[in-house]
Parts: structure tokens; C-alpha cells; sequence
């Protein structure tokens, strides 16, 4: 078995991401309960013609999987493995409001063909020419998992040695209202800093696309290793520890051994509690880490958490802004990410340094 | 396995209308379409309503179309497989789909404001949500469920997954399928491409006119060598190979030369470890649209030379069921090999004019050892399965 590398990096998210050279050093504060994604310019990136045909959510994931590439020098990847909860929200909504309000009648097929959940995976084939293995996971919160999962099987076989994976979401505004509607989204304006103090039903909504070229070839400029990722479809609360221990078992570690924990926390009432077993339980003594208060939950949002472990490891630096606990500020070895929602399709992935 | 289609409610029904080249194409009855003169589709008789009755669903529930068609299929094929505990190994489930919950997404859309009833669907739209469905339906908990949605390649692509899940020895057993309901959503869709046919679809034919839209649902049950030991299980077929590739021509249409099938069938002979003369049929992906089939057609060339196998496209007989499409075909390639049968081409007359291609007609009894089943979709997803009677 080949190990696995995040040779490169890229994200596009709520926060000041895209820059490279910079870890959050200037985190963007919200008082709202929906986050846009920054735009990137998107013209450095994307033909004006082609980008205006384009949602926002196949534009964020064009660039981030350009600034992943690149960024590993890779030209044509082997595979391209997608993740993306909720697909090209923007068309979806398109084609089914023009559906209902023309009854049927004068459609254009554009936003049919851009609605499919493999949009995204197939525009960057397309524009790549990359003929290789094209993948996209749609399982809620584990459609990164899955599409990291899977990468990460083709390259401890060696049937391929450099992938692409990337998680995207995009908001879509009629969803946006439905969600407030169902009560999934916060129906109070919550600011970034107090998401976890709100003690309220929902969550703060956002978007983004995070990419990542992994291989199995070490390099100078990897950030981590990928040692393994687990998904669980249901665990109950009393079950959570005792899998996790058996995950970090059967990769030889034991908790004291993990540097820091990145929870999915999202200031959800009715299901924080599980990330709360942990970090008042056995990582009680452990550096603890957050992220959805800068980049909004969203299914594929675990891939900015993903994003920043990468960043801590590669740094080793932690940013004041998604710190929960105070116990270290450097020196991070092994990372562990766990992340669900609603309290379903968990999922543990563990990172170590290079 | 597990099936429920346009052509019947379990595998024996399905077989059943293979051999007596019973269609199940007909025009629309449960959706109401500004197009219903204007298509015909692959429809399953039985109601929403029916299906939750069998199922024992509470009133409340919030099941899709979509996932009560794969809650169907899938519980079939478990007791099919005659697992008893689906904790006894590690069993995973990956499903395909591509409409998902879209079937009361376009029914409520916006209803949902005002009508408090109807807003339980709103968490079942998104794709993931039938796989959270069959697993609850079939037992699996604490394990992997994804899902896989790659257009009309999805459900190839969870049986391919399924069987490297099992090879890298991560699961020992996977449920491995897909599910699309019928929905306005890509009725119009596809009408919009100019690519839905107005009577029986004619795959192969020179005078092809478009496809059907169907909608099914089938799940296999994959194991290890491991379990098929221990338990002494009569095995159906072997996944003998699998390729992906992506043709990178066009986001919806094939490229005329069929590069992304013919590699994704090279691909899937390699991993197999067999040639080409080894296949003894192929369940084409033939949906009967001008694109298509040519682009099929031009990859048995490159694939195979002068010698093509038997094929034949049994979309005449369910219509195109997009995601599940599949696993509605591995399906019926293992029933092809099962009882040494090439499944009809209904429909067909006149032979392309751009090669001398002519898929097989009638059911042809011969000795099956290998089955080749293609999927290609949108996006330039190309699959390819073999499946073979022995390891």
C-alpha cells in the first residue's frame, strides 16, 4: 500500500481564502445567517463568454481546481473525484421555476444541462481534456468524504498517482428560503464570533468549493498525510467515542497522540451535542478547533475544514479565530477531523504531518 | 438482485417480459405533462400510495418516488442474497440517482410556503437522502453509504465502486444500485435537447427517433470471496471488470468517434484480464438517440474490429431509467448469463447507414460466459462493467 499526499490546496470560501500566502490572517466577521462565498476574479480564471454561462458554483470550483493544479504543477490529473451535497442549485431552480411558471412550455436546455450534480467534474474534464476516471459523490455530509475516500483507495493501489478532489456547494436563493422555511436555517442573524453561544435551531447557511491534488508520491511542498478517512451512515451518540477510538486504533494512535480535533460545530442546538461528547469527553484535554462560524455549514463544507487542517500542518500555526480551547499553539503532528449533520453521515478523517 | 421497472415489479417479472419481448412503454399516466401526446415513457404501474402501504411506512414519512422505488429493489435483493444480519460483516450500500427528490421538489415548490403539510419533503430533495432511506429499509446502520450520481453512468459507477470497496478489503459485502423516478423535471429537460422520441424508442435504427424516459430502481448484492466461503453462498455472476473514462467532448453529447466508451471498454478488458473475443454479448447503453448510438456503435468498432459480439439494447423494453439504468442492465446481464440468452433489440428495422451494425433481434439461446455492460451519461461519463460466470 502507497501512502497518500495533499500535495496542493485551494479554497473559495466566506473568508480570505484564495490568497495562498495568507492563513485568515484577516477574518471576515458576519452578523447574518446566510455566507456567500468571496468571488474570486473570476476572469484571471475563466474565458468573460464561458464564465457568463456559468453558475457560481461551477465558476468557484473551475478556479479552485485550477489553483489546485497548478499550485501542485500538475497539468492533467489521473482522476477527477467531486463531492457536492446539493449540485448545481442555481440551475436546478432555474429549470424547475421556468417548468412551473411557463407550464412547461419555451424551455431552453441550458440550465437542464448545467443542473446535473456531475456538472462540475465534467466541465473540468472537459476544459483539461482529462479522459481519466470522473467521479462525483452526492451523500450529504460525507460527498467530500466519499470523493476523498475513493481517491485515497486508487492511490494506495497505485491505480492512479495524482487525483483531484474537490467539495462544491452553492447557495440558491429559493432553497435559501425553503431551508428558513424548514427551520434548517437560523431564523435569527447570528454574528460569526457567538454562532456557538446562540443555543438556537438551524444553522448559518453558506457555500464554497475546496480542492485538493493528492498523490502518492511525497514531495517538498506536500501539506499532510492522508492516513485514513471512515464514514459512518447513522452512529448513535452513546456509540460516537467508542468508534472513534476504534478508528484511531486501527491506525495505531491513541487519543493523547492527536494534536488537535476539527469539529463540524455549526451552532445547530439540536445536534452540536455530538461534537460536544468529544470535546468535553476524551479530546477534553485537547487542542480544539472550529470552522463553520468563518465558512457557513453546507454539505460539502467539511472540505474547508479539510482545508484548514492542511493549512494548520503545513503552517504550523493556528489562527486565534478558530481556536475553542486554548492548549497549543504549534508542534502539530496528527490531526483529526470529525464532522456529521443533523446528526447523520458522520465521518472521521485523519490527517499527519509531512 | 433486485429489481422493480416498467417491464415488472421483481426479477422474475423482468425476465419473464425479456423472453416474451413484453414492452413496458406506454404513455404517461401519473404525471401530469403538457407532453403526454407528445412522449412515451417507461412507467411503473404502481402508485406512491401503494408502495408506502407495502413498505409500512408511518403517514408522516417523507419518502420520494425515488427512494420507495429503491427501498423496493433493494429489499428484494437482500432477500434474495439471503442475508439474515446485515451486521454479521461489513456491509456497506452505495446508490445511484439523479432526480433524487426533485419528484416533490417541482409537485411543492411553492406550496411550501404556504402549506406547512407538504414541507417534510424539503430534506428529502437532496440526492443522498433515498440511499439514507434504503439503508434504513434494509438494515444497514453504523457503516458506508454514499451515492453516486454521474447522469446516466451513476448506478454503473456504485456497482463499479462497490466491487473496489470489496477488492481493497474496506467492506465485505455492498448493496450496490440506483433509483430514478419519472419526474416534469426531466421530461422537459430532455425535451428541451430535442432527444425524446414520440412513439417506441428504436435503439440501433437508422430511423431512431429518440429515447423514452423510464423509471426503475435494481440493487445488487456484492461479497467477498471471504463471505461466499464462510457462508457457503451460491454465487449469480462474477464482477469480472469495470473502466471509467470520460469521452471530454461535450457536456451532454458523445463524441462521434465514442472515445470515452471505447476506453472505458478497454479499460474494463484490462481489469478483467481478458480480450475482446472473450465477450459474449453486450448489453448496450443504446438509448436510441442519433448521438448515441453512433458514438456506441463506432466504440464496438474500435473495441472489437469486425468482430462485435452479440449486443442488443434493452431500452425498447424499460425506456432510459438514467441513474438506475445500470443496474437495470448488470441486472439483466446476469440473467443473460444465468440462462445462456441474448436479450431481444425490439424494434429495430433498418441497419445505420454509417456501419454494417445490427444488434440482436430475437432471443438467441448460446452459452454465456461473459457479459458486457455499457453506461454512458452526461458530463462524458463512460462506463463499462463485465460480468462472467467464473472468477
Amino acid at each position: 500500500m502507497k501512502p497518500v499526499y495533499i500535495h496542493s490546496i485551494a479554497s473559495i470560501s466566506a473568508q480570505h481564502t484564495v490568497d495562498e500566502s495568507v492563513f485568515l490572517d484577516q477574518v471576515e466577521s458576519y452578523e447574518d445567517n446566510v455566507l456567500q462565498a468571496i468571488d474570486p476574479e473570476y476572469k484571471n480564471f475563466i474565458p468573460r463568454t464561458a464564465a457568463r454561462r456559468m453558475s457560481k458554483g461551477v465558476k468557484m470550483g473551475i478556479v479552485a481546481s485550477k489553483l489546485a493544479l497548478s499550485r501542485a504543477g500538475v497539468e492533467v490529473p489521473d482522476a477527477i473525484i467531486t463531492g457536492t451535497g446539493l449540485g448545481c442549485l442555481k440551475d436546478s431552480e432555474k429549470f424547475v421555476s421556468a417548468i412551473i411558471d411557463n407550464k412547461e412550455q419555451f424551455l431552453t436546455p441550458t440550465s437542464f444541462i448545467q443542473s446535473t450534480h456531475n456538472t462540475v467534474g465534467g466541465q473540468i474534464a472537459l476544459e483539461l481534456q482529462c479522459k481519466g476516471y470522473n467521479f462525483t459523490y452526492v451523500q450529504a455530509s460525507v460527498s467530500f468524504e466519499s470523493a476523498l475516500l475513493d481517491a485515497e483507495l486508487q492511490l494506495k493501489t497505485d491505480e492512479a498517482s495524482n487525483i483531484l478532489v474537490g467539495g462544491i456547494d452553492e447557495l440558491g436563493d429559493h432553497t435559501t428560503e425553503l431551508f428558513k422555511v424548514a427551520k434548517l436555517i437560523k431564523s435569527e442573524k447570528v454574528s460569526s464570533e457567538a454562532l456557538l453561544e446562540s443555543k438556537t435551531k438551524g444553522v448559518v447557511y453558506g457555500e464554497g468549493a475546496n480542492f485538493f491534488l493528492l498523490c502518492n508520491e511525497k514531495s517538498e511542498n506536500c501539506y499532510s498525510e492522508l492516513i485514513d478517512t471512515a464514514i459512518f451512515n447513522t452512529l448513535e451518540k452513546e456509540e460516537l467515542t467508542s468508534e472513534l477510538q476504534e478508528f484511531l486504533k486501527n491506525n495505531q494512535l491513541s487519543v493523547d497522540e492527536i494534536d488537535a480535533i476539527i469539529c463540524g460545530y455549526n451552532g445547530d442546538v439540536q445536534f452540536d451535542d455530538y461534537y460536544e461528547l468529544l470535546t468535553d469527553g476524551v479530546f477534553a484535554q485537547t487542542q480544539q478547533v472550529y470552522y463553520k462560524h468563518l465558512s457557513g455549514e453546507y454539505h460539502s463544507s467539511s472540505a474547508f475544514g479539510f482545508w484548514l487542517a492542511n493549512k494548520i500542518l503545513k503552517t504550523q500555526t493556528l489562527p486565534k479565530a478558530v481556536k475553542l480551547n486554548q492548549v497549543k499553539d504549534s508542534g502539530f503532528e496528527f490531526i483529526l477531523l470529525y464532522n456529521q449533520y443533523m446528526g447523520e453521515n458522520h465521518s472521521f478523517t485523519l490527517l499527519r504531518k509531512c | 438482485m433486485g429489481i422493480i421497472s416498467a417491464i415488472g415489479n421483481n426479477v422474475v417479472e423482468n425476465y419473464e417480459s425479456l423472453i416474451h419481448e413484453k414492452t413496458g412503454i406506454s404513455r404517461i399516466q401519473k404525471i401530469d405533462t403538457v407532453h403526454h401526446n407528445d412522449i412515451m415513457v417507461g412507467e411503473i404501474a404502481t402508485t406512491n400510495e401503494e408502495f408506502i402501504q407495502r413498505l409500512g411506512l408511518p403517514s408522516d414519512n417523507n419518502y420520494s418516488r425515488t427512494a420507495l422505488l429503491g427501498s423496493i429493489a433493494a429489499l428484494e435483493a437482500v432477500k434474495n442474497a439471503g442475508i439474515e444480519d446485515m451486521g454479521s460483516c461489513r456491509t456497506g450500500l452505495v446508490s445511484a440517482t439523479s432526480v433524487g427528490g426533485m419528484d416533490m421538489t417541482e409537485k411543492f415548490y411553492y406550496e411550501y410556503f404556504e402549506n406547512p403539510a407538504c414541507q417534510k419533503y424539503i430534506l428529502s430533495h437532496h440526492l443522498g437522502d433515498s440511499a439514507k432511506k434504503i439503508a434504513e429499509q434494509i438494515g444497514v446502520k453504523k457503516q458506508f453509504v454514499t451515492t453516486i450520481s454521474t447522469a446516466c453512468s451513476s448506478a454503473a459507477n456504485a456497482i463499479m465502486l462497490g466491487a473496489r470497496l470489496i477488492k481493497a478489503g474496506k467492506l465485505d459485502r455492498v448493496i450496490v444500485g440506483g433509483t430514478d423516478c419519472l419526474s416534469k423535471f426531466t421530461i422537459n429537460g430532455f425535451k428541451t435537447l430535442m432527444i425524446l422520441s414520440d412513439t417506441y424508442n428504436t435503439p440501433f435504427d437508422e430511423n431512431r427517433k429518440g429515447l423514452n424516459l423510464g423509471e426503475a430502481a435494481a440493487f445488487l448484492v456484492l461479497e467477498s470471496d471471504e463471505i461466499v466461503k464462510a457462508e457457503n453462498k451460491k454465487v449469480l455472476a462474477y464482477v469480472k471488470g469495470y473502466g471509467n473514462a470520460n469521452d471530454a467532448f461535450h457536456q451532454t453529447a458523445s463524441s462521434e468517434n465514442g472515445e470515452g466508451a471505447t476506453l472505458a471498454m478497454q479499460q474494463a478488458l484490462k481489469i478483467a484480464g481478458s480480450e475482446p473475443s472473450s465477450i459474449d454479448y453486450i448489453n448496450a447503453h443504446g438509448t436510441a438517440t442519433g448521438n448515441n448510438d453512433l458514438s456506441e456503435g463506432k466504440a464496438f468498432l474500435n473495441v472489437f474490429g469486425e468482430k462485435v459480439p452479440n449486443f442488443s439494447s434493452t431500452k425498447a423494453f424499460t425506456g432510459h431509467t438514467l441513474a438506475a439504468a445500470g443496474a437495470i442492465e448488470a441486472v439483466y446481464s446476469v440473467l443473460a448469463l444465468q440462462n445462456n440468452l441474448v436479450f431481444p433489440n425490439l424494434n429495430f428495422k433498418t441497419p445505420m447507414k454509417e456501419f454494417d451494425l445490427k444488434p440482436q433481434t430475437e432471443a438467441k439461446h448460446k452459452e454465456l460466459k461473459q457479459v458486457m455492460s455499457n453506461s454512458l451519461g452526461f458530463g462524458g461519463n463512460c462506463s463499462t462493467l463485465i460480468f462472467s460466470k467464473e472468477a
